[in-house]
């Protein structure tokens, strides 16, 4: 059984106080170990921004990667050791701008990890910039008059890119969220968290408060199966709908590639066949 | 001075794209390995599917034959445009063997000899024109001496998927290829060409490309993972892995560009997989955030960094050593990197082979750099001595209490993956501490920094030495490094025939480069550095890493490789 104090690591945590990073990584150790997940069966690959720093802040494997390049990172992890438990982690800028064409691709690819977007519609790290999620209108240093750029929609486009498992989730609903997790976790497939994550230093207006105010739940007897229903169900932008919005279960990577189909050692217990490859060479003879 | 090609003959078939020249050249070239032939071989193409000029330069030989020349023994047009498109590199010995129609008025033919046969009008009488090319392989084959029995086999391999029809309708196209290369040979009409002996020895050598050379290095190596975007010429060296994953269980994977896969094949290392990154320089310089990754993180990773002329989009097909100082450089921040130059096919797969040991062991990039010609040069050799290879892995099995970057007298901290044993691996991109925690403490900085490049010292002392073709006690010494091994090698032998007091070194292994490498030029009057480039980078890094100053230096960056002429005029030159 796995502990409660497993994931827990004694170092200094570097978010401001009031973060929404700070629930968001309670109720991820809290699920981790409601799942029985042990921490050396898993890993962590975060990129960068502040979500970025999640990996340093809980015990376990971890990769702190580059910025937008961690959804790569997660893939191959995957890929080479399908036994593995996956989280990759980060944020809007880091995922949705920095790391769009990854974003687009790891979707087509359907790794079996947990894709988790900690969404606070603004760049922390650099100080308060304008995200790709950003609403029209908002002003920063930098956007002085005003976001100007059409928002990006996660929830949207990777429901159109038919992903196998999108949700969104709110770090103030901390029991609805561990349920979404769980959901993502035991999901066979590429699943993606779009998790609102409000920013107390530079977002004003995208506040815990104003989430809980403009947010609420899709409904119980939702359906989410139907690839048309669930992006009508993204674009809606009054109230911004919560919970799992579709499901595509398919092969995945880990499946398509073959090489596990018969065998089902990860990679680095695997060992070169001198026969096979001499036998190779005399081809060329 | 003009060579003389006492035992050897060149045949270039040239013509555009689509029209098959490369079967023509897979065919004659393996037949005449298979009969007992030295056979060497490279392709000079167009950035176009259809159409454009290409050529295949072909040499014969009773003896081992591996370097360029320009010169033409046996030209095949299969196009209006061929005879001109090769004609700086014609004759009045040079033979034109073809359709009539596509030379006799071109005014870059009139010098040399010119012999009719119509290859179409003799497929046609077969059934099809398609049988062409084959007609083409049998006067070649003919003329050239082939057993007919080895093309008879290798063109059943080839078709036998298409049906019995088209096998006989292509052997009778053979056979009609060689009845008319005996009429050719009993009209008088050839120049005097050298008679070959052949060595059943040589028939059961291997015959490969560059491209195979550094894929079966690759997998000699342990590679179970590839990732690529397509881009010539590294294209090749995944696709041959792609082929062959499921039989040595890799992962192939084309992904959605040059940064994915740089930080794929990181998540792969990291995972415990060996993974290679085939490019070439512009998707390489996407790549290069992803070796600053490797970098501070301490991953292996090996690249192969086939290199083209840029900048840019450059020359996309023609060949370069242009990305030295890129492979060098590249990267933002300082830590240590390996880098290979294989100058023969051997060295291609033993270094590729080492590489992934040699990235494992140290917990650094290695990359290999070839380039187009390099990777489409094809030649016979008797093995790969593969059975002398090991693939050696350094992952260790892990405590509780494991801390990735733990201090060591030589800098590698022993290195964990997920999975075996009982510790945590936890790699950071920031500077870190022993146990990877983000940090901004200077001292421990200036220790981490200090433990990576422990590691080049390593890695200097145990580097390759370069080659020393020659007498050391030579007046002049040639240096050269990469793809150039055999056509400066068979240029400095030329040379020292005609009694010049040469001697030639060559580096496969050109970062880093250890201060004792000094001995090999303290003798030299003279020092010739010959590089495929604009800027003499190989020149430049030799006096920065070593001291070593630079008489002349030989340059080329026409997009062509040197040959083997325009090597001995060159330098020449230089050695009066």
């Amino acid at each position: 059984m796995v502990d409660t104090t497993d994931y827990d690591r004694d170092v200094e945590i570097h978010w401001c106080p009031g973060c929404g990073n700070y629930p968001a990584l309670k109720l991820l150790k809290e699920t981790l170990v409601e799942e029985d997940i042990a921490p050396k069966n898993a890993v962590i690959v975060t990129g960068i921004g502040q979500a970025g720093k999640f990996s340093h802040f809980i015990d376990g494997n971890m990769i702190n990667g580059l910025h937008g390049r961690y959804l790569s990172n997660a893939l191959a992890i995957k890929a080479s050791n399908p036994k593995l438990q996956v989280f990759a982690i980060s944020g809007d800028g880091c995922t949705f701008s920095e790391g769009g064409n990854h974003f687009l691709h790891t979707i087509r690819y359907n790794p079996s990890i947990v894709n988790i977007v900690h969404n606070n519609a603004v760049y922390g790290l650099t100080k308060g910039q304008a995200s790709p999620t950003s609403e029209l209108g908002v002003k920063t240093g930098v956007q002085t008059l005003g976001v100007y750029n059409t928002p990006f929609n996660p929830i949207a486009v990777a429901i159109a890119q038919n992903a196998s498992f999108v949700a969104r989730a709110f770090v103030g609903h901390v029991e609805q969220t561990k349920e979404v997790l769980k959901k993502a976790i035991a999901h066979h497939g590429y699943a993606l968290i779009d998790l609102f994550s409000p920013c107390v230093s530079f977002n004003r207006i995208n506040t815990y408060q104003w989430y809980r105010e403009n947010t609420y739940y899709l409904e119980d007897d939702y359906s989410p199966f139907d690839q048309k229903e669930a992006i009508g169900r993204a674009l809606e932008r009054g109230k911004l709908p919560l919970g799992i919005f579709y499901i595509n279960e398919r092969p995945t990577y880990e499946e398509n590639i073959q090489i596990y189909k018969n065998d089902s050692r990860p990679l680095w217990q695997r060992e070169l066949s001198k026969e096979k490859l001499t036998s190779l060479i005399n081809s060329f003879r | 001075m003009t060579i003389e090609f006492k035992d050897s003959i060149s045949i270039v078939l040239c013509g555009a794209a689509g029209q098959g020249i490369a079967t023509v050249e897979t065919l004659l070239t393996s037949a005449l390995k298979k009969s007992g032939l030295h056979v060497f071989s490279t392709q000079e193409f167009m950035s176009r599917v259809r159409g454009g000029t290409n050529s295949t330069t072909i040499r014969v030989s009773t003896n081992r034959v591996q370097s360029f020349c320009e010169r033409i023994d046996i030209l095949v047009p299969f196009t209006r445009e061929a005879v001109s498109h090769v004609k700086a590199r014609l004759s009045s010995n040079s033979c034109i063997i073809g359709d009539k129609k596509l030379f006799q008025d071109n005014v870059d033919a009139q010098s040399c000899i010119m012999i009719d046969v119509n290859y179409e009008s003799v497929a046609e009488e077969i059934g099809h024109r398609v049988y062409s090319n084959s007609v083409a392989v049998g006067v070649l084959a003919g003329i050239l001496g082939a057993e007919r029995e080895y093309i008879t086999g290798l063109l059943t391999d080839r078709f036998q998927s298409k049906g019995e029809k088209i096998v006989s309708n292509n052997i009778d196209a053979v056979t009609r290829g060689y009845k008319l290369a005996d009429e050719i040979k009993a009209s008088d009409q050839l120049p005097s060409l050298p008679s070959f002996s052949t060595q059943p020895s040589v028939g059961s050598e291997l015959f490969l490309s560059g491209r195979d050379a550094v894929a079966i290095g690759a997998i000699a190596g342990g590679c179970n993972y590839v990732t690529f975007y397509p881009m010539a010429p590294s294209t090749g060296v995944g696709a041959f892995l792609a082929k062959n994953r499921l039989e040595f269980g890799i992962v192939t994977d084309q992904t959605e560009d040059e940064i994915s896969a740089i930080n794929k094949a990181f998540g792969a290392w990291y995972a415990g997989a060996r993974a290679l990154v085939t490019t070439s320089g512009g998707g390489f310089a996407l790549m290069t955030e992803g070796l600053s990754l490797a970098g501070i993180t301490e991953m292996p990773i090996v690249i192969h960094l086939a290199q083209r002329p840029g900048p840019a989009t450059g020359l996309p097909t023609k060949t370069e050593q242009g990305d030295l100082e890129l492979a060098l450089y590249s990267g933002h921040g300082d830590f240590p990197r390996v880098l290979y130059a294989p100058g023969t096919l051997k060295e291609a797969f033993s270094l590729t082979q080492q590489a992934f040991n040699v990235a494992d062991r140290y917990q650094v990039p290695v990359i290999i750099l070839t380039d187009h010609y390099f990777i489409n040069t094809r030649y016979n050799l008797p093995s790969l001595d593969e059975e002398k290879t090991q693939v050696e892995r350094y992952i260790i099995e892990t405590e509780r209490e494991y801390t990735r970057y733990q201090f060591t007298d030589d800098g590698v901290s022993p290195r964990g993956i997920p999975g075996k044993g009982e510790g945590f691996i936890r790699v950071d991109s920031h500077t870190h501490t022993q146990d990877s925690q983000i940090t901004e403490d200077p001292i421990i900085r200036k220790n981490m920094v200090d433990k990576r490049f422990k590691k080049l010292e390593l890695l200097r002392g145990s580097a390759i030495k370069p080659t020393l073709v020659g007498n050391p006690e030579s007046e002049i010494l040639i240096i050269s490094w990469g793809s150039t091994f055999h056509n400066v090698n068979d240029a400095v032998l030329e040379l020292r025939n005609k009694g010049y007091s040469v001697a030639y070194l060559h580096f496969s292994q050109v970062y880093p480069i250890p201060k004792s490498v000094e001995i090999y030029f303290k003798n030299a009057k003279k020092r010739i550095v010959v590089e495929n480039n604009a800027t003499g980078q190989f020149a430049s890094l030799l006096n920065l890493e070593v001291g070593i100053q630079i008489d002349k230096q030989v340059l080329k960056y026409t997009g062509y490789p040197f040959s083997l002429e325009e090597l001995v005029k060159e330098l020449k030159k230089e050695v009066q």
